[in-house]
């Protein structure tokens, strides 16, 4: 056994390991922020509170409907994906003209208003959530253990990750999609409906969030407030990543998750703050973000 | 893409209009009378949250840059001027465990003040060198995320007392000479200051400089054309509105004798966007009639509980989707006139 | 100058007129303030309200005469906001009692307002030992809990028990360094040893990576020095990764039982802490929490609420004697004179520095097996003794205590 700067290198791979699994929230929440964004140029505020939505439906399924995890892991999406196409038709499209801050500033009010509302009527300090029984337990790998959960979220958020980046990057219909982001016109031209298009794409951005939300809920308190903190981090890591690419929202997510492993074992008072520090480099270097076109 | 065009429309004007002056004297009367009929103490909290929306509204409403930190101005000036008036002594880290201290006995007021606003100054200045460099959305978002670790500094920082805040900050002499334990004595001196900052930001705004920066605004590439350099102008507005944020922070903590952590998170960022859209973005009065809405509604909310965010977020769907022009740019709008 | 003359004179005459006001207003005003929408409206909250209005109720306050008004008010766990409610309370309000108060920023703040105005002050939510050590006041009485007492109660009954070897799961912040501090140095009086320590940013969501740490610690107990949502995560990914299992024990520094039914008897079991007070402790208890959960939408009520009903109802016994409520430091001497006795907190006392003096317990929490019922959470493992459960009076550096 050897050492890295005084801490055994088996410790190390786990805590490698551990942040890889935080990383996959992140790579699941900025991968969202970025699909909304390619299509409708707003920044959603309100991710971090659909986050929060998707952990609850879990809850309300299994504690009102008898429903489990995997269950919920199909139907929170869903259900909060169509919430999410409810506010696009009844709300953000009308501000799709304005410039895009008033995006940001309409997606604010609505995390206020989820937030509060949640609050009103289940309380702040949570709701319990068990991990799915299949999952339960660990296995021991020698340098760690390792819950059978993480193990699961790990590949689940990177299958997801990745199919999104094949359908968006190497499908016709993501064709269809990147088309429309650059030339709404031209692409309205060949008969193609883009208004139901943005609109599919808001609520498959949503639903990412809402599918992270249930993957946390066994490992996060559910709580009214547990978007709000999440969101701002993951702003964060959207502007190191820039978010001109799919695949870059996927591996800034995944890498900072390391990186802030690493700060926890080696200098645990800067964890809550290294993404902001590299944030603050990355932009005095490469002010577009690391895979970011220059505007 | 069109970046940051226009975020509200303004009327051309001359640049002092007569009904700005006197809606200016209207203001400057109806504040003198109002501790009269309303609670004093209230009035101030208002008076600093109306500065700290002028100073946003000048990054907003005249260079068409949304910050989602002004939080970290304003807490951390009422920080350090309460620190300033309680304590004095100043430690700094320069290297890992060494510290760099300065003597200093507890300070006066207008020295603590000061000191709360040089701060926030200092603190502009690192922040805005970073921020400019993205416009529009990401301007947003990294003064959000810079904000944001301020904040966990001021957590861990051993001077903040964390969640127990600086308490009991002595209020002191101004001048050596005024007490100001006295409320009227302190009412005067936060009208002092918020005439003083706001007739400083009317003056900016109006000045060749200010007319550039709103040339910046409308077409930024246009501006550069012309041998402008616009990052400099981005970033000299960005420090005078952390400097003002700063100001009214400073001033808050000297009025209710603390300084804590809610000052520096992120809702109270949030707070002030609400209160400038509100009252309307890129109005000279706009500001100062949002806070004393939102302030009074904050109040008004204490007794109901429970819907503070609801409400607060109701506002801001309503003021986006119907009022972009918030309460004063409708009522200019109506009266044709330039508020 | 003279603007400044006149405004002195007008808000002379307004103050004084209120001040009047009170000895013939012949109401006994009662303002509870929380927080009512954020992290801790569940522990206090609306629930505090009620049971100060139960409080006046079971004292049966009308029948005695007294005329007794209950308004409540949400400071939204912002310093400013609470101290400004509690100046208008008292100056146009009238409000002569301020109760709950958690969030030591705003108990703080509140503290020195009130001592100003000369009204009383009994705490039930905050928990900063402070409040009666160096910034003790003669209008406050501190009446629930406080950080000193959690520390000493989870830390001398557990190293008693044998549990003698503790690493710490810190806040980084000064509050956590405070509990972590006195816990510290109750493990080590009673001959235990503190293993180690990690300081986890304040606040955060993922501990897994430090709860390693404390695992390979091989130390008996985990001491988590954090609150709120940042126990609940811990607790929460301790199960996930078998920690206790493992044979490790957690004990939350911080913790109200809002937060077991947040975790659930899953995931909660074995965790210990100490309290002040619990439902089913005994009839009278188990009596009160009937009569409060079905109007706190179920939830039962925590320590919190029951120290609400406890400081009201001596409040009210010792105006009803001093016939009074004008005098906030005479309010405070007499309920400090008065022993006091209640059906929650049976028979007590308040020192001298304002601490109320009461046992505490140590409870573990059960594991769905054993739990018959709704709330029905915790076993209760050691009482530790009024005499014994809070901070000796010399040890505070409370300015109120000579010598």
């Amino acid at each position: 056994m050897f050492e890295i700067f005084g801490i055994p290198s088996q410790a190390l791979f786990g805590q490698l390991l551990l942040g890889l699994i935080n990383g996959s929230f992140y790579a699941l929440l900025s991968l969202g922020l970025a699909v909304i964004f390619g299509m409708l140029n707003i920044i959603n505020f309100a991710h971090g509170a659909q986050y929060m939505m998707g952990a609850f439906v879990a809850y309300f399924l299994l504690n009102y409907a008898g429903l489990n995890y995997w269950v919920a892991l199909i139907v929170a999406p869903l259900a909060i994906g169509a919430f999410g196409v409810l506010i696009e038709r009844t709300l953000l499209k009308w501000i799709y003209r304005l410039d895009h801050l008033y995006g940001l500033l309409l997606t604010f009010g609505l995390a206020l208003i989820i937030e509060g509302v949640f609050r009103n009527y289940f309380g702040s300090s949570g709701l319990p959530y068990r991990v799915p029984e299949l999952l339960q337990g660990g296995q021991n790998l020698g340098f760690m253990f390792l819950p059978n959960y993480r193990a699961w979220v790990v590949v689940f958020s990177l299958v997801v990750c990745l199919t999104t980046w094949f359908v968006i990057e190497r499908t016709k219909l993501g064709s269809y999609l990147r088309a429309a982001t650059e030339n709404p016109a031209l692409v309205r031209a060949f008969g193609i409906n883009v208004p139901r298009m943005i609109t599919l794409t808001y609520g498959f951005g949503v639903a990412l969030a809402a599918l992270a939300g249930v993957m946390a809920a066994p490992i996060y308190n559910v709580s009214p407030q547990m978007g709000a903190h999440l969101i701002i981090v993951v702003f964060a890591v959207v502007v190191i990543g820039g978010m001109g690419s799919i695949m870059g929202a996927i591996v800034t997510g995944f890498g900072l998750g390391l990186i802030e492993g690493l700060t926890k074992v080696f200098f645990p008072e800067a964890s809550n703050t290294v993404i902001f520090i590299i944030m603050a480099i990355v932009l005095l270097i490469r002010p577009a973000g690391l895979f970011g076109r220059s505007a | 893409m069109t970046q940051a065009a226009a975020i509200t429309p303004i009327p051309a004007a001359p640049a002092v209009s007569r009904s700005e002056t006197v809606a200016f004297v209207a203001m400057v009367l109806a504040l003198l009378i109002a501790p009269f009929f309303v609670y004093p103490v209230f009035l101030m909290k208002a008076l600093c949250f109306a500065l700290f929306a002028c100073a946003f509204n000048l990054l907003i409403g005249y260079v068409g840059l949304l910050s989602f930190g002004h939080a970290l101005y304003f807490g951390w000036a009422s920080y350090v001027a309460a620190h300033l008036a309680k304590v004095g002594t100043i430690q700094i880290p320069y290297w890992a465990g060494k510290w760099l201290v300065i003597p200093l006995p507890p300070l006066s007021t207008e020295l603590a003040i000061l000191g709360g606003t040089l701060a926030a100054a200092v603190l502009g200045l690192i922040a805005g060198s970073i921020a400019i460099r993205r416009q529009g959305i990401y301007f947003a978002m990294i003064t959000l995320a810079l904000a944001q670790m301020m904040f966990f500094f001021a957590v861990q920082a051993p001077f903040t007392h964390g969640e127990d805040g600086i308490q009991a900050v002595p209020r002191g002499h101004l001048f050596g000479v005024i007490d100001l334990a006295d409320q009227s004595n302190m009412y005067l001196l936060v009208l002092a200051i918020f005439l003083g900052g706001f007739l400083a930001i009317y003056r900016i705004i109006n000045s060749p400089f200010g007319e550039v920066l709103k040339g910046i605004r409308e077409n930024e590439a246009r501006a550069i054309s012309l041998g402008y350099r616009t990052e400099r102008y981005k970033l000299v507005a960005f420090v005078l509105s952390a400097t003002f944020a700063g100001l009214a922070g400073a001033t808050k903590a000297i009025v209710f004798q603390l300084a804590s952590l809610t000052d520096v998170d992120w809702p109270t960022s949030g707070e002030v966007v609400l209160m400038t859209l509100v009252g309307g973005l890129g109005t000279v009065f706009g500001p100062v009639v949002g806070a004393f809405f939102i302030v009074s509604l904050e109040n008004l909310l204490t007794q109901i509980g429970q819907w503070v965010f609801v409400v607060q977020g109701s506002i801001f769907v309503a003021c986006v989707l119907l009022f972009r022009r918030g309460i004063i740019g409708e009522l200019a709008q109506l009266l044709r006139i330039k508020l | 100058m003279k603007v400044l003359g006149n405004l002195a004179v007008l808000s002379a005459i307004l103050v004084s007129s209120s001040a009047f006001a009170q000895y013939t207003d012949g109401v006994i005003k009662i303002g509870v303030m929380n927080d009512m929408s954020g992290t801790y409206s569940d522990l206090s909250g609306q629930g505090s309200v009620l049971a100060a209005r139960m409080a006046v109720e079971d004292f049966g306050a009308a029948a005695k005469g007294m005329k007794v008004e209950i308004v409540g008010a949400d400071h939204q766990n912002k310093p400013d906001v609470g101290s400004n409610v509690v100046r208008t309370w008292i100056d146009r309000d009238q409000v002569d009692l301020i109760v709950d108060v958690p969030t030591s920023s705003v108990a703080l703040a509140v503290n020195e307002i009130v001592r100003d105005k000369n009204k009383v002050f009994l705490v039930s939510g905050a928990a900063a030992s402070d409040l009666t050590g160096a910034k003790c006041s003669p209008n406050t009485v501190h009446w629930t809990y406080d950080t000193w007492a959690l520390a000493n109660g989870t830390g001398t009954a557990l190293v008693k028990s044998g549990s003698n070897t503790w690493f710490f799961l810190t806040a980084d912040y000064a509050f956590g360094h405070a509990l972590e501090r006195d816990t510290a140095a109750v493990v080590e009086k009673n001959g235990g040893k503190v293993l180690g320590k990690v300081r986890h940013p304040f606040p955060g969501t993922d501990f897994s990576s430090f709860l390693l740490q404390a695992q390979g610690s091989k130390a008996k107990i985990i001491g988590l020095a954090n609150a709120g949502s940042d126990t609940i995560n811990s607790i929460k990914q301790a199960s996930e990764f078998g920690i206790v299992q493992g044979g490790q024990n957690l004990a939350a520094l911080l913790a109200f039982i809002t937060d077991v039914h947040a975790l659930g008897l899953q995931t909660a079991q074995g965790l210990i802490m100490t309290e002040s007070w619990y439902w089913d402790l005994n009839d009278a208890n188990r009596e009160f929490a009937k009569k409060f959960a079905p109007q706190n939408r179920g939830v039962h009520p925590t320590m919190v609420h029951a120290g609400v009903y406890s400081a009201v109802t001596h409040y009210l016994k010792a105006v009803e004697e001093l016939k009074s409520d004008a005098d906030g430091k005479a309010v405070v001497a007499k309920m400090k004179a008065t022993p006091t006795d209640d059906k929650l907190f049976g028979k007590g006392e308040i020192r001298a520095d304002g601490r109320k003096i009461h046992p505490m317990y140590l409870f573990e929490v059960k594991k769905p097996s054993e739990s018959k019922a709704p709330w029905d959470y915790y076993k209760l493992r050691a009482t530790i003794p009024a005499e014994q459960a809070f901070r000796p009076l010399k040890d505070g550096g409370c300015p109120l205590v000579s010598g």
